[in-house]
């Protein structure tokens, strides 16, 4: 007889989306829900980013009515509800996990707690059903630059992480110092394909061996002095240069950590997570040195590399099988570290 | 007001360090400047002379960062904030109030929802890469006082200060 199937419904708010999702088993998404993609969210006529955690309120009870009509369940039929209580904005982060609470009581469900970073990571186990632990992580985002040692499921370690800016920040910011439109990271990653990335020496910061942080807030300043210095001097500088050798710095200083990194944790598979896994530098160049190097690697499709529900539910499910629940009390913690 | 020339990140790191044995729970600093300016640079070192140990980071992306400090340090950026009603959202207000130390980035955007009385420091670029002059300016009596300390501490520390006005 086939074990009876575990349907996690979990709820993500900590930072701009409000989303809701159903997963399977911890590998199948029935639905996923992100409250830009809902209609009714347009008629407030929404603030973009939504910040606000007001939004996440109008939205967040729509967004689970959705996520549970296009999954085919009702509330009652879901087996526990998974919610990320941090890292993230306090208030953020309190609707959903006010939101979780109410659902769990009513059909009186299991409540987990999730760690937004770890849901990054296990954004990779709902696109690639064959991936297990252990693997290296690198999550790299607009909030957040780490690379963690994932041993098995429930087993964590951070190597380390920025120290200043995350690498999506950097990426955002020096596009809009260019006059490129919001969201910057993929407006560089097309304009740096018809420039020269080695036109421009940017600096590489903390690249010595053995150093496991990052810091992209020098190359940041060195950008923009780069391009007040044009200005000053009324030359125009070639933006498409300045994007691709400004991704080259970015892309290298994440690559050779991170291989040097898999190498110490002796594992096989490397992980990529977050907004910035969608950038296609950092795909080619990842992937072709550390397949040169034996390792296999996996990055999320983009829509699973954003802020979503569907990973806060496949991490639920892994602490759900592991009786790591949490009663009415959880609460948000803006500034959650990895366990 | 003070107008104090840092040469190197270094100095303005140090400069932050200085500034915390000046504030007390309650008080609140607004941060000025350019992208790259150095805004949370001067907080990393803010936040070290109130004995943090963990890095900063830039709260961009968050919008709010919290350290455990005595005072706690409640360091926000207001850069991906649109309108001033997210302002209340954040629950800046009841931060502001409290009882930590309150240091805001990108303060300008919102100056009209600033509480009565801060201090206000703007992050200027100076003629080297390297090189800032951050002009610190009191709004109010207690930051009229906690000015007149700077001029002591940090005349004894950088080359470069100018007091008066």
């Amino acid at each position: 007889m086939s074990k009876e199937k575990v349907f996690i419904l979990a709820l993500e708010t900590s930072c701009d989306e409000t989303s809701a999702s159903v997963v399977v088993d911890g590998r199948e998404i029935l639905s996923n829900v992100i409250s830009s993609q809902v209609p009714v969210h347009r008629k407030f006529g929404g603030v973009v980013p939504e910040i606000a955690s007001r939004k996440h309120i109008e939205n967040v009870i729509p967004v689970v009515d959705k996520a549970l009509s296009i999954a085919g369940v009702t509330l009652q039929e879901v087996t526990a509800v998974g919610v990320t209580y941090g890292p993230g904005l306090v208030g953020a982060l309190l609707v959903g996990i006010a939101a979780a609470k109410a659902l769990a009581f009513a059909v009186q469900k299991p409540l987990i707690g999730v760690n937004h970073l770890e849901g990054h990571i296990f954004a990779n186990f709902l696109a690639y059903r064959e991936l297990e632990p252990p693997f290296l992580a690198l999550v790299v985002s607009g909030g957040h630059t780490s690379l963690v040692h994932v041993k098995e499921y429930n087993q964590f370690q951070l190597l380390g992480q920025t120290r200043d800016d995350a690498a999506g920040e950097a990426f955002d910011k020096v596009a809009r110092v260019m006059g490129l439109p919001y969201p910057g990271g993929p407006q560089i990653d097309k304009l740096a394909l018809l420039g020269n990335p080695t036109a421009i020496h940017f600096p590489r910061a903390l690249s010595t061996p053995g150093s496991h942080e990052f810091s992209f807030s020098g190359l940041k300043s060195a950008v923009l002095n780069h391009l007040n210095h044009a200005a000053q001097h009324k030359e125009e500088a070639n933006h498409a240069d300045v994007a691709a050798s400004f991704q080259a710095a970015v892309v290298e200083v994440l690559v050779a950590k991170t291989l040097e990194a898999a190498q110490e944790c002796c594992v096989d598979k490397i992980v990529v997570s977050g907004g910035v896994a969608a950038n296609s530098c950092l795909q080619s160049t990842l992937s072709q040195q550390a397949v040169n190097a034996g390792y296999s690697v996996y990055f999320p499709p983009p829509v699973l590399c954003t802020d979503n529900a569907a990973m806060i539910a496949s991490r639920a499910y892994y602490k759900y099988l592991s009786g790591f629940t949490a009663d009415l009390h959880l609460n948000a913690v803006p500034g959650l570290k990895l366990q | 007001m003070v107008m104090i020339h840092t040469s190197s990140p270094e100095e303005t790191l140090h400069l932050g360090q200085l500034l915390a044995a000046l504030l007390k729970a309650g008080d609140v600093v607004c941060l000025c400047g350019d992208l790259g300016a150095g805004k949370t640079l001067l907080t990393k070192g803010i936040a070290a002379g109130l004995g943090v140990t963990e890095d900063v980071t830039s709260p961009t992306f968050t919008v709010l960062q919290v350290y455990e400090a005595n005072p706690p340090i409640y360091h926000f950026d207001l850069y991906r904030l649109e309108h001033a009603d997210e302002l209340m959202d954040i629950g800046f207000d009841e931060f502001v109030s409290g009882s930590g130390i309150a240091i805001i980035e990108w303060a300008d955007k919102f100056s009209d929802f600033m509480p009565e009385e801060y201090l206000r420091i703007e992050i200027m670029h100076g003629a080297t890469p390297e090189t800032r002059t951050i002009q610190v300016q009191p709004q109010g009596n207690r930051y009229e006082s906690l000015v007149e300390e700077l001029k002591k501490i940090a005349g004894s520390c950088f080359r470069n200060v100018n007091t008066g006005f």
